[in-house]
């Protein structure tokens, strides 16, 4: 028993870097934007946030900063796609280049550095005050770190925000059918740019989850194909960001198992393990077409430039 | 303000001039990062070209590098012809190299001719087959080729590392993961210093370019990426169209990885695509689908990448620099191309049009 809930525990740490980019990317592709740079944001956010806490020794410094660098590197994109109307999927492609190249030149002679105390004490594990009391889930959700807590709260503000709020209403209206949130005088262009953005930033969390907590020395290449699988829950989830948290911890826990099967007579390779995610999202996007279900297709406007000229 | 508003077709010689200066913009701003590290930017890219072609031996690499870009990317054109998002370019390549290898490794005693003629045919066979499966399927139920032939890359990599993990693993090797290399027999011959693949590459580039221009089936592609409709109006077989055009596209993917596996690696190993898929996407698109402007855009890619790798000796600039400055010479082209389409007229023109009316 305390095997299992030390595994899930473990595996909600190791879903949280994907859970944060797949909150990020559901909320780009709601407004119609496929972008397939999340692993380059990720990898941005991861080492501007490393970079900061090596200089200010300031956890909250470093995660603002992260989210600045993936939103920076979403900047980019929503330009060239939103304004320059660029093909998307070319255009996400490159900021993935772009940032696995920019963590590479900035980390290059950080390989190896260890993040300050003062970060690695903030983002020690503590039992959330009340909630661990819960039985088992107490111990598997609210005996983790801040990083964790805060993307509990993530999940929430973006369930509450894509479906209880006005705002969301538009960002969703904008993501299927862009001609007709103009025309209800939507400012398609600024809410593509905001949510982008803020998508962004998410990745850019994701990315410090990395490099400050879970793998808390600098590596190369830190994310290790991750922004791919975040772009895969997006559909796992079917652009819900509650069923993006089950899908995270599946994933996480995923993540784990082929480490830890690898000393066991576990009949199956871990390669075949590692092959899951991809092979259940393909299968999922197939259900979806061949289902033609409304309700979980991807946002009809996805990766379609909008342009109000040719509407 | 100003509106946007669309243009007619540029002359050629306007939109190469564009595009150049989008680059040199591009390296201008790469200088400024160059002179963070307190170097000269000058110097850097004059070290840069020296090491892509100052001597007989650094041609050869770059050569060697363009080659898998270029059969990759010709693969590619024909997927985005039809508007059909191949970025499976990758886990086509594995596949490819996956079904060569295994003709490679079981029959090492063929003649060499027929054995790499059944493994250039196996590799097509196999890239092709992998891009069907998303191309079935947005055939049938209009799925989602995007995400699929993505996932599919990484279903593929797994794969490839699985046998060399695995059931491939050589026995000789004392514990060491890498698959027995190939007899002589499978291993692509030279010719004038560099392996037989640019022959390929070249001929290959001729065949797709009188493919896509002057053949039925290279129109019916044309026509179903401008419009499904239009295609059904003149009776294009829209599924066949789809599948054997994308067999066709994941086909010259896998010929690449049977390339790379038998004359730079010998043997099938999880670096046998490198990247090369992704990075054929880009060099796809920015040669606009062209067969011939594929090859100069390749050649100047393998120029940079090998470049690259030489200004990080030379300075101890990190090799991550060549993919941040390749990065942000697509950024600046991919911005450019909006000029090349769109002009931007002021509204105070416009205003005063309406005002004579």
């Amino acid at each position: 028993m305390d095997a299992t809930i030390s595994f899930l525990a473990a595996a909600i740490v190791a879903g949280t870097p994907l859970l944060f980019a797949t909150l990020g990317e559901i909320i780009t592709e709601k407004v119609g934007n496929l972008n397939l740079g999340v692993e380059g944001m990720m990898l941005m956010g991861a080492i501007i946030g490393f970079k900061t806490a090596l200089v200010t020794h300031s956890p909250i410094i470093a995660l603002l900063t992260s989210m600045l660098a993936g939103a920076a590197g979403a900047l980019i994109y929503a330009v060239l796609t939103v304004s320059f109307r660029a093909n998307q999927v070319v255009t996400g492609l490159t900021l993935t280049t772009f940032g696995t190249g920019f963590a590479g030149f900035l980390g290059q002679n950080l390989v190896g550095q260890v993040v300050p105390a003062t970060v690695k004490s903030f983002f020690r594990p503590f039992a959330f005050p009340g909630l661990s009391k819960i039985p088992v889930l107490g111990e598997i959700f609210f005996q983790q770190d801040i990083f964790v807590y805060l993307s509990y709260l993530s999940v929430f503000i973006v369930g509450v925000y894509l479906y209880k709020t006005s705002f969301g209403l538009n960002v969703r209206a904008v993501g299927e059918n862009p001609g007709a949130a103009d025309v209800a005088s939507i400012n398609t262009t600024f809410y593509k740019y905001f949510h982008i953005l803020l998508g962004g930033a998410l990745c850019g969390l994701g990315g410090a989850y990395l490099s400050l907590v879970y793998i808390p020395v600098w590596q190369n290449n830190v994310t290790a194909g991750r922004g791919w699988i975040a772009v895969a829950l997006v559909i796992f989830a079917i652009w819900n960001p509650y069923k993006a948290v089950i899908g995270s911890y599946l994933f996480g826990g995923l993540d784990i198992i082929g480490f830890r099967i690898q000393d066991t007579s576990f009949p199956v390779s871990m390669y075949f393990l590692d092959m899951l995610p991809y092979i259940v999202t393909v299968v999922i996007l197939v259900v979806i077409s061949f289902r033609k279900s409304k309700e979980n297709a991807p946002p009809q406007g996805l990766g379609n430039p909008y342009f109000r000229e040719e509407r | 303000m100003f509106r946007m508003q669309k243009r007619g077709e540029m002359p050629k010689t306007k939109i190469v001039a564009i595009r150049i200066l989008a680059i040199i913009l591009a390296l201008v701003a790469a200088a400024f990062i160059i002179l963070l590290l307190k170097l000269n930017p000058v110097d850097v890219y004059i070290a840069m070209v020296k090491g892509a072609f100052g001597s007989v031996y650094r041609v050869k690499e770059v050569i060697i590098k363009t080659i898998p870009l270029v059969v990759t990317s010709l693969g590619i054109a024909i997927a985005f012809k039809m508007q059909f998002w191949n970025i499976g370019g990758e886990g086509q390549i594995c596949m490819g190299a996956f079904l060569a290898s295994y003709v490679a490794l079981n029959y090492p005693d063929l003649p060499k001719p027929l054995l790499i003629s059944i493994m250039i045919l196996a590799s097509i066979i196999g890239g092709g087959l992998w891009a069907t499966v998303p191309a079935y399927f947005k055939a049938k139920w209009r799925t989602n080729e995007t995400i699929i032939t993505l996932m599919m890359n990484y279903i593929a990599l797994k794969w490839i590392q699985y046998l060399q993990y695995g059931p491939w693993k050589d026995p000789k090797a004392m514990g060491f993961p890498k698959i027995p290399h190939f007899t002589d027999n499978a291993i692509l011959p030279d010719l004038f210093g560099v392996h037989i693949g640019w022959v390929f590459a070249l001929v290959l580039t001729v065949l797709i370019y009188i493919f896509l221009n002057y053949t039925k089936k290279g129109f019916e592609i044309a026509v179903l990426g401008e419009s499904e409709n239009t295609a059904a109006y003149a009776g294009i077989n829209i599924k066949r169209t789809i599948i054997t055009a994308i067999f066709l596209s994941g086909g010259l993917c896998g010929l690449t990885g049977m390339i790379q596996a038998s004359a730079l690696h010998n043997t099938l190993s999880v670096e046998v695509s490198g990247g090369v898929g992704f990075t054929a996407i880009i060099t796809t698109w920015l040669s606009a689908l062209k067969p011939f402007v594929i090859v100069i855009v390749s050649l100047l890619f393998a120029a940079l990448v090998q470049g690259g790798s030489f200004i990080q000796t030379a300075f101890g600039i990190p090799q991550a620099a060549a993919q941040l400055l390749q990065g942000m010479i697509l950024f600046f082209v991919l911005g450019s191309e909006f000029f090349i389409r769109y002009k931007l007229v002021w509204n105070k023109s416009f205003q005063s049009i309406s005002k004579k009316e």
